[in-house]
């Protein structure tokens, strides 16, 4: 898994890369109240806004980390946004995108770093 | 955040492991560990407690006071009995509210309680246009609320089972006389409590022992508020909103309206009666967003999908956890304030329904 400043985390999933929050963002938003997916089969490029959570406190949104496509969502957070508290870095994934150049992951930050990023 | 003012109460807010926040130049606890939905959820299920020392408390001595007050306000004040509490307005020459508070009649003094943003401005006022202001700067202020929290406080101060909503009474716990209302700001039965400073902390740590108590921060008590359907000063009401406008004609009694016996005689009564008499052209409402995403503040409110101009805004908005679904409140023409009107607020660039629906949002359970 690979993280990213902007509290986002990417995991490899085949020729895909999953988007989520870290569980330390889902814990500084607290209580999501509604998230606004994109469209499947958008083309993005990296800083577009991709997803919007509301949360109790604020909106806040969710960047396109690389360029890619975005080729499916998460449909249950949709219904439950609570899942983004309960399990932010399992069931509550955002997005999925197909990349065009996977190594491009590979400018963000591992686990070990992003946990002292945030110390 | 070295220039914010602290209350009594904020090592123990540490202590609970609230999360301080800036508000109206204080450091105060936006929420606890348990989260603000839970907070909310606590107190409408069981009893909050919240600490609002940052609110202005002031004492109004002589035998003038309330004649004089009555000169700031479109509200009875002569007539408010003893041992009973009211919600009144400041408003300005133009008609518009400079700030809303609480008035208690108890007995040889009135005691106001003014919100925290606007209490320099406040006692200002009242000192310019009365003769016995008295700031208190030595009490904290708690609020104990929701359906246990009489149970919780009766522990402690056994008295309050006869108080009924909106009575002030001095009762005494452990030889200090606390200054309790039946009252409060989340539509649940509940009590504010003014206690000296000395034995602030003491009294929270007491009922925060018990059970049924919890402590709840700024965000809960925000949620708490708007699904209530009460007005957050600087938002919901400004300079720029006369009481009409505000919906708060509930507040101004015959005695000071057009043809009273105390008719007028407060700042800006032309306008006020006015709109009391003709009807505002436009008007505070509740508004259900009809989808999942919530109207925060600022929401321009469009009366088609594709309408040209804005026809009013949103004042207060969010999720609320009791009602499960995003609530808000804002003005529209009164040709639109219609309940089930149907208008457009925008978010984000798209235009999503939402419908003006009654105020509260939920039932209030106060103990009449």
């Amino acid at each position: 898994m690979k993280f990213t400043e902007d509290h986002e985390w990417l995991k490899v999933d085949g020729d895909l890369i999953v988007v989520g929050i870290t569980a330390h963002a889902a814990e500084q938003l607290g209580d999501v109240v509604f998230v606004e997916l994109p469209e499947p089969e958008t083309q993005v490029t990296k800083g577009d806004e991709a997803s919007v959570i509301e949360s109790v406190k604020a909106a806040s949104d969710i960047l396109a980390p690389l360029d890619g496509e975005i080729v499916a969502v998460n449909d249950a957070l949709a219904d439950n946004p609570g899942l983004v508290n309960e399990d932010p870095q399992g069931d509550a994934w955002f997005f999925k995108m197909k990349i065009d150049d996977m190594s491009a992951l590979d400018e963000y930050m591992s686990e070990d770093q992003y946990n002292e990023f945030i110390a | 955040m070295t220039d914010l003012n602290r209350t009594c109460l904020y090592d123990l807010h540490l202590e609970t492991g609230a999360k301080m926040v800036p508000f109206a130049g204080y450091e105060m606890p936006v929420q606890y560990p348990m989260g603000v939905m839970g907070e909310h959820t606590h107190t409408r299920t069981k009893a909050g407690l919240f600490d609002v020392s940052h609110m202005g408390q002031v004492i109004l001595r002589g035998p003038d006071a309330a004649a004089q007050l009555e000169a700031l306000v479109p509200v009875n004040i002569q007539g408010l009995a003893e041992g009973r509490q009211r919600y009144a307005l400041f408003t300005n020459d133009q008609g518009g509210i400079m700030d809303d508070l609480m008035v208690a009649n108890r007995g040889d003094h009135l005691f106001v309680v003014v919100n925290a943003a606007c209490k320099d401005a406040d006692i200002a006022h009242m000192q310019a246009h009365l003769t016995g202001v008295e700031p208190i700067t030595d009490r904290a202020l708690i609020a104990l609320q929701g359906p246990d929290a009489e149970t919780a406080l009766a522990r402690l101060v056994p008295g309050v089972t006869d108080m009924r909503f909106m009575d002030v009474a001095t009762l005494d716990w452990d030889g200090t006389a606390l200054w309790i209302s039946r009252s409060g700001y989340t539509g649940e039965d509940g009590f504010e409590i003014s206690v000296p400073d000395t034995r602030a902390e003491r009294l929270c740590r007491a009922l925060l022992e018990m059970d049924e108590v919890m402590p709840i921060g700024l965000g809960a008590r925000d949620s708490l508020r708007l699904e209530a359907g009460l007005c957050l000063y600087g938002h919901d009401i400004t300079t720029d909103t006369t009481p009409s406008e505000g919906n708060l004609n509930w507040a101004i009694q015959k005695i000071r309206r057009t043809g009273g016996a105390r008719e007028g005689g407060f700042p800006g009564a032309e306008r006020i009666l006015k709109d009391l008499a003709d009807g505002p052209s436009r008007l505070r409402v509740g508004l259900l967003p009809q989808t999942r995403a919530p109207m925060r503040e600022g929401t321009p409110l469009f009366a088609s999908a594709d309408g040209d101009a804005p026809i009013g805004a949103i004042t207060s908005g969010g999720f609320g956890p009791s009602v499960g679904a995003p609530i808000s409140m804002g003005y529209v023409p009164v040709a639109l304030s219609e309940i089930g009107t149907k208008l457009f607020g925008e978010v984000r660039g798209k235009r999503l329904p939402v419908t003006v629906a009654p105020l509260p949002f939920r039932p209030s359970t106060y103990r009449k």
